[in-house]
């Protein structure tokens, strides 16, 4: 295990920058979320690390040392691909020895099935070892690449939404053991994804990338409480945070084409956008803001609720399931402390 | 909740899956039948070739043809033989003798003697030798370049590709003249290598643009996996990616070895006998005396064993190869 760094990534496909002047570090036991959109670059991050694509410019280091020049099978590294990922026709337990039968390694038969045996303790597949690949389910097989991947103690696990083409339920699951296995092997894993809730969920810190970008680097608490631009608050958080455009005027916020107002910091330009998170935006009968129900989603644990403020639409987050109709007279107040501001280009602005 | 009041639905349709309605089977026989029809349609030629191949002179051109006959081995010892011609009192003289077997008694009784071996045998033998090793190099040559064209950044593969199938757009015949002209000059005239080589180049073009069809459809992760996991790219190849394109392989091999066991217009251009493959010499039977029918016929019965053979050892391959590789492209 070690740590891992991109040093000004460049990378393109034809016409298309899939990267640009990337940089990055991944400490030591580092369980690392690469958040981003579809066409981000994240997959080709992870190609370049493990070796699969050559960067353009930059360089890849491995405990400070380049390692441009390696081979994949060099690196020593461990790659989860979103499928495809186990060998056809080979048996599971074949499929988990493969990388340590490789000419590098050379291990001996009964350190294989020892360490196999340790694998599929730890992912609860040890009844499918004598399984066809093609009799697996999604979930098993998704559990089996990850195993082909912590047979052996590679310097990085990196894993390409390994859990995007599973169902709700399996996912879930699996982001817990996950989790648990990174932490009990203190392994460094650089794992992405397009979904959030994956992304804060298991992340000691996250990237987040924008057409082959950097964006925001920070741990769960940065991204989602300090977002650096509206792409960032955007991506994270469900429902998606409320952007409403609004002015000051006199130390007067006023949201446009609405009623809503607070009391402006005096950093704020004269225009600029308010980020408001859905649970910042509490209903009480004693609320300094009216507004009317114009749709309910409960989710069981909680109900979303779209509030109409004027010409805006504000969502907000209740508890449990509610009563509201559409069309109910509601108040709601903000938690004035929590607000985000924007300026025009979308960045954020420090209030402190 | 009603959903929870009753967690299992009722089941009012059957599940069971070992039972086949009475209407789907019906119609698999009527399937039956009707491949079976084809299928004898299909083989009516064969049969006949077979037939004919056992029947002697006036039975093979028989009018109304006839289907029972006396089978006799008069067609392969006219093909397998080369014999002369008696006269009256040497066939008096013959006929005395008590140390003929029954290929000498054959030949008497139509008035001729064996005189030695046919060359058919070591035509059969040339075909088998050209066509094999053209079809083991132009299904390897062409799986490793499939491979790159599939995989690699290629520049201008496009127009590669192009130009590796041009060669296959002239006729034969077109070409013959100038490859004699050039295969007498470097002395491969009437060699097998000249039809090895030539053979194999005319198929690549095939082989290439079959295999990387198949190739095509095997997804790459496969050799990055294991690449990633500790084998270079040529271990991965053979390890991963070979057992995955059997199928590819085994249809590739069957259509060069059928093209290359049945080539006649090179064939006869470029070989006299040294390298004279079985299809230009069948019809040299022809010979003095009228058509040799059932020696025609029985030369092509040998001529069919070899190629259904290999098709029948691959047949478990093909039914996916030729249907999934022909609908590409």
């Amino acid at each position: 295990m070690s740590n891992v760094a991109l040093q000004n990534i460049t990378k393109h496909f034809k016409q298309v920058t899939a990267l640009r002047d990337v940089s990055l570090t991944i400490n030591h036991g580092e369980f690392f979320v690469l958040l981003g959109p579809t066409g981000a670059g994240k997959t080709t991050s992870l190609r370049v690390i493990a070796g699969l694509e050559k960067q353009d410019e930059g360089s890849v280091l491995f405990d400070g040392q380049p390692v441009d020049t390696l081979m994949p099978a060099e690196r020593d590294i461990a790659f989860v691909f979103q499928q495809y990922s186990l060998y056809p026709n080979m048996s599971v337990y074949d499929n988990l020895a493969f990388p340590l039968r490789s000419p590098l390694r050379k291990m001996a038969e009964a350190d294989i099935r020892q360490r196999i045996n340790h694998a599929a303790e730890i992912l609860r597949i040890g009844h499918l070892l004598e399984r066809k690949t093609a009799h697996l389910s999604g979930g098993e097989m998704q559990r089996v690449s990850i195993g082909r991947a912590i047979v052996r103690e590679p310097r990085i696990y990196l894993m390409d939404e390994p859990l995007s083409n599973l169902d709700a339920k399996l996912r879930e699951s699996l982001r817990v053991e996950l989790q648990h296995i990174q932490k009990i092997q203190s392994s460094t894993i650089l794992f992405v994804t397009h979904d959030q809730i994956e992304a804060l969920t298991m992340s000691d810190r996250i990237g987040v990338l924008r057409e082959g970008q950097i964006v925001q680097v920070g741990s769960s608490d940065d991204i989602y409480d300090r977002p650096v631009d509206t792409f960032v608050a955007q991506i994270v958080g469900t429902p998606r945070i409320n952007l409403l455009p609004a002015r000051r005027e006199n130390g007067t916020l006023y949201v446009t084409d609405s009623t809503m107002h607070v009391p402006a910091p005096n950093t704020l330009h004269a225009a600029f956008i308010l980020g408001i998170r859905p649970e910042d935006v509490k209903l009480s009968p004693e609320g300094a803001f009216a507004g009317q129900v114009a749709l309910t989603e409960p989710l069981g644990v909680e109900t979303i609720i779209h509030i109409r403020a004027g010409a805006q639409t504000l969502l907000s987050i209740v508890p449990g399931i509610t009563d509201l109709r559409i069309g109910d007279e509601v108040r709601f107040d903000v938690a004035r402390e929590r607000l985000h501001y924007f300026d025009q280009e979308g960045k954020r602005i420090g209030t402190t | 909740m009603a959903a929870q009041s009753t967690p299992h639905p009722e089941v009012n349709y059957s599940t069971r899956v070992d039972e086949i309605s009475g209407r789907a089977r019906t119609l698999n026989s009527v399937r039956a039948v009707i491949v079976i029809l084809i299928a004898l349609i299909m083989l009516i030629p064969v049969a006949w070739m077979t037939l004919t191949a056992f029947k002697s002179r006036p039975d093979a051109v028989a009018v109304p043809p006839k289907v029972l006959f006396e089978p006799t081995l008069e067609g392969f010892l006219s093909l397998l033989t080369d014999r002369r011609q008696l006269t009256a009192e040497q066939i008096a003289e013959y006929s005395q003798r008590t140390d003929l077997n029954w290929a000498d008694q054959i030949a008497l009784s139509r008035g001729q003697v064996i005189t030695g071996a046919s060359n058919y045998p070591q035509r059969l033998a040339n075909s088998l030798i050209i066509a094999g090793i053209s079809t083991i190099f132009s299904v390897a040559l062409g799986l490793l370049s499939a491979y790159s064209f599939s995989r690699f950044n290629i520049p201008g593969a496009g127009d590669l590709l192009f130009f590796i199938l041009s060669t296959r757009m002239l006729p034969p015949v077109v070409v013959t003249i100038p490859v004699f002209l050039m295969y007498r000059a470097i002395g491969i005239y009437d060699t097998h290598l000249g039809m090895i080589i030539l053979y194999t180049v005319f198929n690549l073009s095939f082989s290439v643009w079959l295999l990387k069809g198949f190739l095509d459809e095997i997804p790459r992760e496969y050799e990055e996996a294991a690449m990633v996991d500790g084998y270079t790219r040529l271990q991965a190849f053979i390890k991963i990616v070979l057992p995955q394109s059997l199928t590819g392989i085994a249809a590739t091999t069957v259509f060069c070895l059928i093209f290359a066991w049945n080539e006649y217009a090179f064939a006869l251009m470029l070989t006299a006998d040294r390298a004279r493959t079985a299809p230009p010499s069948i019809p040299s039977v022809l010979g003095t005396g009228g058509i040799e029918w059932a020696a025609i016929a029985a030369g092509s019965l040998g001529f069919l064993i070899p190629v259904v053979i290999v098709t029948f050892a691959l047949r478990k391959y093909l039914l996916r190869g030729v249907t999934f590789g022909a609908i590409r492209q």
